[in-house]
């Protein structure tokens, strides 16, 4: 098992970590003042588990990150993520390194299984504000024959934009959906939390 | 933050091992899980769980017993419970005859019951689901996950609970429950704030002459907020929207309860109760049954919520069979 995966989980599980607060008062604006305590329990709880059985191969870990994400972070976003590790598992079958193909797969999959399980479009102010034009930022870049680190680090500006994206418009999914307009103005918890895990994985990257 | 309490991280499992130590001649509690089922468990008939966030009490696992919920699963305050305690929770009740999910209708309580109810399918267990939307605060359009699942929830439990416990197949239970949910409407207001134990800070802030109308049980803003007005003025205010939203008529027959949110005592909620009620004999519905008290709370917040059913015959028989649970008995 390559140490590189429990190294990008220990670090988004840093991440959510340090910005537990943040999220939470996001969601205290428009939500229900939990996603950063729960994002936050969630990852402790797979990093307790991966370092307590290191998987044996990529897919594996993303199953288990998978399991005890759904298992551990309760909400919408413990399904949503857990459904978008899932598909991750699957992607990784039989894989023990992520080429730039592989990431353009693992960010699509992950876009469908969210878009599909929380039955939100583009411009519903969630998750999928920031997944998508990530995904579609990688993909494009990918296309132009562009690094690996450059394909990511597009993708982290394209979700960063999404989120501030999400605060122009009113949600339509979700608990802050009930305030329709006076959801503006807020930027989305949801899309927030996937813009710091990608940017996560871009900085450990990085470091590699 | 000031609390009675021993840890934030520990709430939950603390409070269920209290209410399970408080009454195990109704319930038990299932090993290492926020799962309560009823002490004999599983019964013969169609089961009824329940569950959601915490912080709702006596909602959900006070209402586990004879004619209401044969299980109710606890998430984290105010986060819906996880697919895999749900699971165990069906799988504990389930006689063969089926399992009813009562859920409130909240996306996060949506996908965790749909993902438990999957799992429990692909073992061979029949799950239904129906999705509990009474408050009226909240426009129910394409453009919002819907209205919220409030107070109403728990006259869902006591209906459809009482249909199962009568022998009614899956199928009976799930139309009984849909007819109940059709015909509930509630309404909260609120002047003053909770806090989650894991936040450490309150949900809003409201000012000192500040309510806020169609409050949510979560700290959800509501539809706007006013100067606070005396306790007649504001019960008018939120059964007009009830009217609005569910014509009612002389010589319709309906329940209606008064709920506290946590923090309002029993002195007030009567006198909301009492306009309430005279508010019904002038248009000439009839109140069948009254509930006054604490039954889905906002931990500590202060305000209410009027719910009201509209009965036909069968509701009402089912309404007013026997229940026997730890928070609602009546025989």
């Amino acid at each position: 098992m390559d140490k590189s995966f429990l190294g990008a989980m220990e670090a988004i599980t840093g991440t959510i970590h340090e910005n537990k607060e943040f999220l939470t008062d996001l969601d205290r604006a428009i939500g229900d003042a939990d996603h950063g305590h729960n994002m936050a329990r969630g990852f402790h709880a797979v990093m307790e588990k991966l370092r307590a059985s290191p998987p044996a191969d990529l897919s594996t870990g993303l199953k288990t990150t998978a399991m005890t994400l759904i298992s551990t972070v309760g909400g919408a976003s413990g399904p949503l993520y857990g459904t978008a590790f899932l598909r991750c598992a699957k992607v990784m079958q039989g894989k023990d390194s992520i080429d730039k193909t592989d990431a353009v797969q693992l960010l699509g999959e992950s876009l469908d299984g969210i878009e599909s399980r929380g039955k939100a479009q583009p411009g519903d102010k969630t998750m999928i504000d920031a997944l998508k034009p990530a995904y579609d930022t990688f993909a494009a870049a990918s296309e132009q024959n562009r690094t690996f680190l450059e394909c990511l680090e597009e993708a982290c500006k394209a979700a960063e934009e999404g989120v501030n994206y999400t605060k122009t418009i009113a949600a339509r999914k979700g608990r802050a959906s009930y305030l329709g307009e006076r959801s503006i103005g807020h930027q989305d918890p949801g899309a927030t939390s996937v813009m710091l895990i990608l940017k996560a994985l871009t900085e450990y990257y990085k470091s590699l | 933050m000031k609390k009675i309490i021993n840890h934030p991280a520990n709430v939950v499992d603390e409070m269920l091992e209290g209410l399970t130590l408080a009454y195990p001649q109704y319930v038990r509690r299932l090993e290492g899980l926020n799962v309560i089922v009823r002490a004999d468990a599983p019964g013969d008939k169609v089961a009824l769980i329940s569950g959601g966030g915490s912080g709702h009490e006596p909602s959900h696992a006070g209402w586990v017993g004879e004619g209401m919920l044969d299980a109710a699963v606890a998430g984290a305050v105010f986060t819906s419970p996880t697919p895999d305690q749900i699971y165990e929770a069906i799988k504990a009740v389930d006689s063969g005859k089926g399992v009813l999910l009562v859920v409130k209708n909240y996306t996060g309580d949506v996908l965790n019951f749909e993902m438990a109810a999957e799992m429990a399918e692909a073992d061979g267990i029949r799950v239904e689901q129906v999705v509990v939307n009474d408050d009226v605060a909240v426009e129910n359009s394409t453009w919002t996950s819907g209205r919220r699942g409030i107070a109403g929830t728990v006259l869902v439990h006591k209906i459809a609970g009482a249909k199962a416990q009568a022998g009614g197949t899956l199928e009976e239970v799930k139309a009984v429950a849909e007819k109940v949910i059709a015909n509930v409407r509630s309404m909260g207001m609120s002047i003053s704030p909770c806090t989650v134990p894991e936040a450490g800070k309150p949900s809003f802030e409201l000012t000192e002459n500040e309510m806020e109308i169609g409050m949510g049980i979560h700290g959800e803003p509501g539809t706007h907020r006013e100067a606070i007005h005396p306790a007649d003025e504001i019960t008018d205010l939120l059964l007009e929207k009830l009217f609005a939203d569910l014509p009612l008529g002389s010589g319709d027959e309906t329940a209606v309860m008064v709920n506290g949110l946590g923090a309002t005592p029993l002195m007030e909620l009567f006198i909301v109760n009492r306009r309430v009620a005279h508010v019904f004999a002038e248009k000439g519905i009839r109140i069948v049954k009254t509930f006054v008290g604490n039954y889905m709370t906002s931990l500590e917040m202060g305000g209410f919520s009027v719910s009201v059913v509209k009965l036909d015959t069968e509701l009402k028989e089912l309404l007013l069979a026997k229940a026997d649970t730890p928070a609602l008995a009546q025989f």
